[in-house]
């Protein structure tokens, strides 16, 4: 299927299954309700939040330095540090990195950084077979998807078409919907690949500057299983995760479980400092359109961002539009905010899919003003952005009505009027968008305008 | 204490009563009231469809029509934040501006209201108000519990107030989002309906009649028995009815 051009056209298709979209929009309620239980229990939460949006303040203002630190020291260790300007970078040094060490199986644990250069594909077209290994990302991987969500990648899909998909690619029965029984031959199908593979790929939520170390979070043990068993580690890191010293992991790794899931700790925090003996580890630290964004003052904070989706699940419009609407790799509020920044013009649509309301910027645990952005990008979009005369027109004319209080007056005058008389076929063309489902408000017999002058201002 | 009423555009033009409401609210506390006669509109549907320089003329016209007044009072959060943050200045000179029930209660501090209202009442907590002004403790935040509005509600006798399954989510009306983004906006605005309706909800209220107005629209067209009213004319005696 070809994806509609703008969010509201996707919303409006994956709305026409209600069944679908109300179950879509509860489950992801769910997890937002799980978080705040778990929150609730943290005292110094704000504290926490606060502290955690001003260490990566510190880490955005010093990236330079702290980048150039994290790569001595990583070096140090024994860890091969490589640099990427943009994802063909990054998947070039991926790809010759496999050459070089003639790995033939390989494995990849969940990381959003590798769906934004695009390296399942780039690897594909040279005749690797990349097996995503965190259950969700195996399903979709199967089904030919993308991620709809950062941290649950397949949560559009229900346990039934999971099941359709099992028994089509790993043979389970006909019809069978059971988690624990599909959970089961994912795990049998993924222990033979992970005996397999002779390199395993990671993201990297963590890396710390002082250490020269990187911490890997998820929740299957998949990063660790990859990683203990293949001779090579390739370990791919947006230059933004960083943070300065090991001492504030705990407050990331506190905020980051509880606002994703609502787990108090993600199952397993994986520590890699160095490669084991006669092992090579690599990592690979990418730009792709970051230092741009540092440089870009309304909106470099979205560079704080540690990908836990808590702002796609509690907002209302990513609930009930899902993740392929916003056709974006990191979809909902947050991706509104930095996709316009990697293209403006494919990303237009998404800083107004929103209300505005605000409830991403309050679930952020680092303080993110994600509304704010969108407002500041919605700016800059009717600036750079593809024209759309109609709308320019209408707000111009609009702002110049509401600059001049006797034209105000008239135009109001008549826009009662015309309503009070008009046949409501008139009223509700087809070009009238809010009456589509939706009354116009009742007209008044006064403005309250005219009311106060007869009754207060005589 | 030099009062000026800022009163919507759409509220001046569509919904009066809301208005005069306000007004008398404002009277009864003891406040003398003026409603400059030259006002329009605060430039926000402008701003917020990214077309905040179309809004200039407007947020000109705003300033000039309430500079000389110690308050502004605005029976909507929406508007109210937006000439907070981008028409009125924040160096502490000139009007300060406050959201009606913010303004009733931390600046009248208003202990009682001679109103009563026999009816089950479901308070939409729009979002401006809640997330952009705190006129109440948004559910995403860790901090300690208070809502303005509610406060106010509950000075009115014989109410009866509901909770709500989602206290805080948006109605979806959001601007233009309302028409731009139909689809989204109108399952926003049923779902919201919905959890009054399981609440038993006679009349949903709030301060901001934008939000209120997009929710009528749906409760009119589905013909549904439920009434909107903003909260000023439940805080000032009103009854659906009159």
């Amino acid at each position: 299927m070809k994806l509609p051009q703008t969010h509201a056209d996707a919303a409006a298709e994956f709305l026409k299954d209600t069944d679908r979209s109300h179950w879509h929009d509860d489950t992801l309620w769910h997890v937002r309700s799980k978080r705040d239980a778990s929150a609730q229990k943290i005292p110094e939460w704000e504290q926490l939040r606060t502290l955690a949006s001003q260490i990566k303040d510190h880490v955005l203002s010093n990236l330079d330095n702290l980048l150039l630190q994290f790569e001595k020291n990583a070096q140090a260790n024994g860890i091969e540090v490589l640099w990427a300007k943009d994802a063909q970078e990054h998947n070039e040094h991926v790809l010759r990195i496999l050459e070089e060490n003639q790995v033939k199986q390989l494995v990849k644990s969940k990381s959003i950084l590798t769906e934004e250069c695009g390296l399942n594909h780039f690897l594909e077209d040279k005749g690797y077979d990349v097996v995503d290994t965190d259950l969700g990302e195996r399903i979709i991987q199967f089904n030919k998807q993308v991620p709809s969500h950062i941290v649950m990648p397949a949560i559009h899909l229900k346990k039934k078409e999971i099941g359709d998909i099992f028994h089509e690619h790993l043979g389970t029965e006909a019809g069978a919907d059971d988690p624990q029984y599909l959970t089961e031959a994912a795990r049998q199908h993924l222990r033979q690949k992970f005996i397999q593979a002779h390199a395993a790929i990671t993201g990297v939520n963590f890396g710390i500057a002082e250490t020269g170390g990187f911490v890997v979070c998820t929740n299957e043990g998949n990063a660790d299983m990859g990683t203990h068993l293949a001779d090579i580690h390739i370990a791919c890191m947006g230059i933004e995760k960083l943070i300065p010293r090991a001492a504030d992991l705990g407050v990331f790794l506190r905020l980051l479980a509880r606002s994703a899931t609502g787990q108090s700790i993600t199952n397993y925090n994986s520590h890699f400092h160095r490669p084991r003996k006669d092992k090579k580890m690599y990592l690979i630290l990418v730009d792709n359109g970051r230092t741009k964004q540092l440089g870009r003052e309304d909106f470099r904070n979205s560079l704080k961002c540690i990908r836990c989706g808590a702002c796609m699940n509690t907002c209302p419009i990513y609930r009930r539009s899902s993740g392929f609407s916003y056709n974006s790799t990191v979809p909902g509020p947050i991706g509104s905010i930095l996709s316009p920044g990697m293209d403006l013009k494919k990303h237009s649509t998404l800083p107004f899919a929103s209300t505005l309301c605000g409830s991403c910027s309050d679930v952020c645990p680092v303080k993110i003003n994600i509304h704010e952005q969108l407002y500041k990008w919605r700016q800059v979009i009717t600036k750079e952005g593809p024209s759309q005369p109609s709308k320019k027109w209408a707000m111009r004319f609009g702002g110049k009505v509401m600059s001049k209080p006797k034209l105000f007056d008239l135009m109001g005058r008549m826009a009662r009027k015309s309503l009070s008389i008009s046949p409501r076929g008139f009223v509700y063309n087809s070009f009238n968008a809010w009456g589509k489902h939706r009354e116009l408000p009742e007209v008044p017999k006064e403005s309250f305008k005219d009311w106060y002058k007869k009754n207060r201002n005589k | 204490m030099k009062v000026g009423l800022f009163i919507p555009c759409y509220v001046e033009q569509f919904y009066p009563k809301a208005a005069i409401a306000s007004l008398q609210v404002l009277e009864k506390a003891g406040v003398q009231v003026e409603y400059p006669l030259e006002q329009t509109c605060c430039g926000q549907p402008m701003a917020n469809s990214g077309y905040q320089q179309y809004g200039e003329g407007a947020a000109q016209l705003f300033r000039k029509n309430f500079e000389a007044y110690d308050y502004v009072v605005c029976p909507s959060g929406s508007c109210t934040l937006h000439a907070k943050e981008h028409i009125l200045s924040d160096n502490g000179e000139g009007p300060k501006i406050y959201e009606l029930c913010e303004f009733l209660t931390d600046v009248l501090q208003v202990k009682s209201l001679d109103a009563s209202f026999p009816f089950r009442v479901g308070l939409h907590a729009s979002c401006h108000g809640l997330r952009g002004l705190h006129l109440a403790k948004p559910s995403e935040l860790m901090i300690p519990e208070f809502n303005k509005p509610l406060g106010l509600l509950e000075m009115v006798k014989d109410i009866d107030l509901v909770q709500l399954t989602r206290k805080d989510e948006c109605c979806g009306f959001g601007g233009t989002f309302a028409v731009f983004e139909e689809a989204v906006s109108v399952d926003m605005g049923r779902d919201r309906i919905k959890d009054h309706e399981q609440q038993g909800v006679q009349v949903i209220t709030g301060a901001d009649m934008s939000c209120l107005m997009h929710l009528e629209g749906l409760l009119r067209r589905e013909k549904k028995p439920i009434r909107v009213m903003h909260i000023a004319e439940i805080l000032n005696g009103h009854t659906p009815e009159n």
